[in-house]
C-alpha cells in the first residue's frame, strides 16, 4: 500500500529526513517511535503534503500512485488521513459545513454525487457515536474552544467520516487523560479493518496497550534505525533510548 | 515551486473572475463633458423638471463649487477631474423612459439578462420588483402595478417627479441636506435617475423591492438618488445591486440614499455591492462616494441597513441612521471586502436623539492582496436621549502579509444613562487552517471560501435568502486566489 524508498527532506534547508525506507501493507499498523527531534512529525507533514517541507531525494508509492506528485487535496481523496498532533481551530466555520465540504469534494474525486442534507447528517451522527463526540461539539466551531481531549476525538471522528486507507496517528496521545485515550484508541480500533493501513507515531508505549502494533520503528536522527514486533516498545519503555544510541556508536 | 503556483493562480482568477465586464452596445446619448451651470441646466430640462428641482440642483452646485474634497478618509484617492466626466447618458435615447417592454431596446434587455435580472415580469424571480437604472436613466421598473393595488409606489425617480412631485418636495433633501459633504453636493446638482419608494400607512409590502445599478458607458459618472419613504405602520425589505464594465479609466459613482421611517414602521436595506474594483495592478474601477442616511422619525420605527462591499476601485460610504424617534431602532450590518489595490473606508453612523433608542453594529472587514480596508464609525448620544443604548462589534480579517486592516471608532456620548459597547477583533487565515481544510480534501479556494464566510455568516444571514446565496458566491470570488 505505501512504499517510501531513500525519502530525504528538509526545512529551510535543514535536512530532517535523511534517507527512510517504510513498507506498510494492508491492514497493518505501524508504530514509530523515537525520540524528540527526530524526525517523526516532519516524516506525517511530509506524506500528506505540508509545503513547508520540501522533498530532495527519494520517492513514495502510494496505491501504485507517485504520492509526491499529488496535491494534500488529492492526496486526502486517495485515502490518507492524519490526525494532526495541534489540530488547529477555525472559527466560524461549523463542523457540520466543514465535513460536508470535505467528504462531497471526496465525492467529486471519486466521481460520485454528493451526499443530500439529511443522508450527511445521517452519517454524521452514527460515526460520531464511534468516538462519543458530543452532538454539541458537532455543531460548534471547527475546534473553537475545544479542550485536548476533545480535539483529538474529534479528528479520529473525522477519520471516521474520511474513511481512509491510510490513518497517520501524529501523536494522538499528546494530551489526553486516560479515558480520552481509550475512547481514541477504541475509535481507532473499531475502525480498523484489513484493508486499510495505520501509522501511529508516539512517543510512549500506553497507547500501544491499546492500539496493538504489527510492527515497531524506531526512527532517530532522520533514519529508521531499528524494525522489529510489539515487543520493540516495550523495551524501549522500559530502556529508553539510549540503549539504541550506544548500539549506533554514538 | 511554492511560490510560483499562488501567483500563477492569482493571475489567472483575477483575469476572469469580475464576469459583469462585459459592456452593451447601444446607441446612448451622452451630454459633452463638463460641469457648469448649462450643464445642469440641460440635464433638468432633458428630464423636464419643474423650476424649483432646477433651482434645488441650482444652489447644490453653487455650494459645491465652494467645497473641497474631504481628506479625513485613509484612502489615497487620484485627482479627479470634474471636467472630465459627462454627467447624463441615456440608453434608452427618448424622451420619457420606456411605457411597455416593447419599447425597450433588446439589447438592454439582454444586458440584464445576462446579469442575471429579468425584466420580464413572468420571469421575474419568486416575486422581486426590479427597478433597472443604466448609466443615468431608469431602463424598467416591473411589477409596478400590483404594487399601485396597494398603494405602494415603486418608480424611477424621473417619474416621480413628474407624477408625485409633492412627495419628492417633502422628502428630497431632508434627510441629506445638499449641503451635508462634497459628493452629496455633487450628486444634488447633477443626479440623474434613481428609484422612489413609498409605502402607505399600515401597508406590508408583499414583495422585496430590487433596484440594479448599472453603469455601461465611457466616461461618465454615475450619479443617482433614492428616496425611500415609510409611512406609519407599514413595512418594506429593498434590495440595491450594482455592476459595470471592465474599463482602463476610473469610472465615478456618487449616489444618494435617503430613507424616511415614520411610527413604527420598518426598513431593512440591503446592498450587494460589486462595481468593477480594477485589475490586478489597480488599474481602472469604480471610485463609489456614496452618502446614504435614513431617519428613524417616528416612535418605535425600524431601520436596518445591511451591505456586502466586493467591489469599486475605492469605496467611500457610511450608511447611516438618525434616530429620531422614542424607542427607535437601528442596525448597521456590514461585510467589505477588498483584494488587490482596493481601497476601502467604510462604517456608519449612528446617531441618538430620541429616548430608549437602540443601534447595533457589526463590522466585517476581510483585506487581501494589497488592499486598505478601514472601519470608521461614530456612535453619537445627543443629551436628551435618555437610555440609549449601542453596541458595536468590529472585526477584520487579514488574508497575507500586504494589506491593512484598520479601524476608527469614534462616541459623543452626551447623556450619562448611555450604554455604549465596544467589541473589536483582528484575525488572519493562517497557512497552518488551509492546511488542515487541504488534509480533509478541501482545496484551497473552497478553504478561503469556507472560513470567509464562515466569518461573514453574521451579517450574510441577515440578508434576504437569494441575495445571501449570491453574496457567499461572491465572497468566494472576490478572494479566490488571495491565500497561496
Amino acid at each position: 500500500m505505501l512504499e517510501i524508498k531513500d525519502l530525504h527532506a528538509s526545512i529551510n534547508g535543514k535536512e530532517i529526513l535523511k534517507g527512510i525506507n517504510l513498507s506498510v501493507k494492508p491492514g497493518e499498523i505501524h508504530a514509530i517511535m523515537g525520540p524528540n527531534g527526530s524526525g517523526k512529525s516532519t516524516l506525517s507533514s511530509v506524506l500528506v503534503g505540508n509545503p513547508m517541507f520540501e522533498v530532495t531525494k527519494g520517492s513514495v508509492e502510494f496505491s501504485g500512485k507517485d504520492l509526491l506528485e499529488l496535491s494534500p487535496e488529492d492526496r486526502s481523496h486517495e485515502g490518507i488521513f492524519l490526525s494532526f498532533q495541534y489540530p488547529v481551530e477555525i472559527p466560524g466555520v461549523s463542523m457540520v459545513n466543514f465535513m460536508r465540504a470535505a467528504v462531497n469534494e471526496q465525492r467529486k474525486y471519486k466521481e460520485l454525487p454528493p451526499l443530500s442534507a439529511s443522508e450527511f447528517l445521517k452519517v454524521m451522527r452514527e460515526k460520531r457515536a464511534i468516538v462519543e463526540l458530543d452532538s454539541k461539539l458537532a455543531n460548534r466551531s471547527v475546534n473553537e474552544g475545544f479542550s485536548g481531549g476533545e480535539k483529538k476525538r474529534n479528528e479520529i471522528f473525522q477519520m471516521a467520516m474520511l474513511e481512509p486507507k491510510l490513518s497517520i496517528l501524529d501523536e494522538t496521545d499528546s494530551g489526553l487523560d486516560i479515558d480520552a485515550l481509550r475512547i481514541v484508541a477504541e475509535g481507532v480500533n473499531k475502525l480498523k479493518s484489513p484493508e486499510n493501513s495505520c501509522i501511529v507515531i508516539t512517543h510512549y508505549q500506553r497507547l500501544l496497550d491499546y492500539i496493538k502494533p504489527d510492527v515497531v520503528h524506531v526512527l532517530y536522527n532522520g533514519r529508521i534505525v531499528k524494525t522489529a514486533g510489539p515487543e520493540l516498545a516495550l523495551e524501549l519503555e522500559e530502556k529508553g533510548y539510549d540503549w539504541i544510541k550506544k548500539e549506533l556508536g554514538e | 515551486m511554492q511560490q510560483e503556483e499562488p501567483n500563477k493562480y492569482v493571475k489567472e482568477l483575477t483575469q476572469e473572475k469580475y464576469k459583469y465586464g462585459f459592456t452593451t452596445e447601444v446607441h446612448t446619448e451622452v451630454i459633452e463633458k463638463g460641469l457648469n451651470e448649462d450643464t445642469i441646466r440641460l440635464i433638468s430640462f432633458k428630464k423636464g423638471e419643474p423650476e424649483w428641482l432646477l433651482e434645488f440642483r441650482l444652489k447644490a452646485y453653487r455650494h459645491w463649487l465652494t467645497m473641497e474634497m474631504p481628506t479625513w478618509p485613509h484612502l489615497r484617492i487620484p485627482e479627479i477631474d470634474y471636467q472630465s466626466i459627462s454627467y447624463y447618458a441615456d440608453p434608452t435615447k427618448k424622451k420619457e423612459g420606456p411605457k411597455s417592454m416593447e419599447e425597450v431596446d433588446p439589447e438592454l434587455i439582454k444586458t440584464f439578462n445576462k446579469l442575471g435580472i429579468p425584466l420580464e415580469e413572468q420571469m421575474a424571480l419568486s416575486g422581486i420588483a426590479v427597478d433597472a437604472v443604466m448609466d443615468s436613466v431608469s431602463v424598467k421598473t416591473t411589477f409596478k402595478d400590483t404594487l399601485m393595488e396597494k398603494g405602494i409606489i415603486f418608480c424611477s425617480f424621473s417619474e416621480a417627479v413628474r407624477e408625485h412631485p409633492d412627495l419628492i418636495k417633502k422628502y428630497l433633501g431632508s434627510v441629506v441636506g445638499y449641503r451635508d459633504n462634497y459628493f452629496a453636493a455633487l450628486n444634488s446638482a447633477v443626479f440623474s435617475d434613481g428609484s422612489f419608494v413609498y409605502i402607505p400607512k399600515g401597508v406590508r409590502c408583499p414583495m422585496e423591492l430590487s433596484t440594479y445599478f448599472r453603469i455601461n458607458a465611457a466616461n461618465t459618472g454615475q450619479f443617482e438618488r433614492t428616496l425611500i419613504v415609510a409611512d406609519d405602520d407599514s413595512y418594506v425589505s429593498y434590495l440595491e445591486g450594482c455592476t459595470a464594465p471592465m474599463r482602463d479609466e476610473n469610472q465615478l459613482h456618487a449616489a444618494i440614499v435617503e430613507i424616511i421611517v415614520h411610527d413604527r414602521a420598518e426598513v431593512k436595506y440591503s446592498t450587494v455591492q460589486n462595481w468593477y474594483p480594477g485589475d490586478a495592478e489597480g488599474k481602472g474601477g469604480v471610485y463609489n462616494f456614496v452618502t446614504k442616511r435614513g431617519n428613524c422619525k417616528g416612535a418605535g420605527s425600524k431601520l436596518s441597513w445591511t451591505q456586502v462591499e466586493t467591489g469599486s476601485a475605492i469605496t467611500w460610504k457610511y450608511p447611516s441612521c438618525i434616530l429620531t424617534g422614542d424607542n427607535s431602532t437601528a442596525e448597521f450590518y456590514s461585510v467589505a471586502v477588498t483584494n488587490n489595490y482596493q481601497q476601502a473606508d467604510t462604517g456608519t453612523k449612528m446617531i441618538h436623539l430620541g429616548r430608549n433608542t437602540r443601534s447595533t453594529i457589526v463590522s466585517k472587514g476581510i483585506s487581501a492582496g494589497r488592499s486598505e480596508n478601514s472601519y470608521r464609525g461614530l456612535v453619537r448620544v445627543a443629551e436628551k436621549a435618555e437610555n440609549a443604548r449601542n453596541y458595536s462589534q468590529c472585526d477584520s480579517l487579514l488574508l497575507g502579509d500586504k494589506c491593512g486592516a484598520h479601524t476608527f471608532p469614534y462616541m459623543d456620548i452626551r447623556n450619562e444613562t448611555a450604554v455604549v459597547e465596544h467589541e473589536a477583533t483582528t484575525s488572519k487565515i493562517s497557512e497552518d487552517q488551509i492546511f488542515y481544510c487541504n488534509q480533509r480534501g478541501i482545496n484551497t479556494e473552497d478553504a478561503v471560501g469556507l472560513i470567509v464566510n464562515g466569518y461573514a455568516k453574521e451579517v450574510l444571514n441577515k440578508l434576504p435568502m437569494e441575495f445571501a446565496v449570491e453574496a457567499q458566491k461572491l465572497l468566494s470570488i472576490s478572494l479566490e486566489g488571495s491565500v497561496g
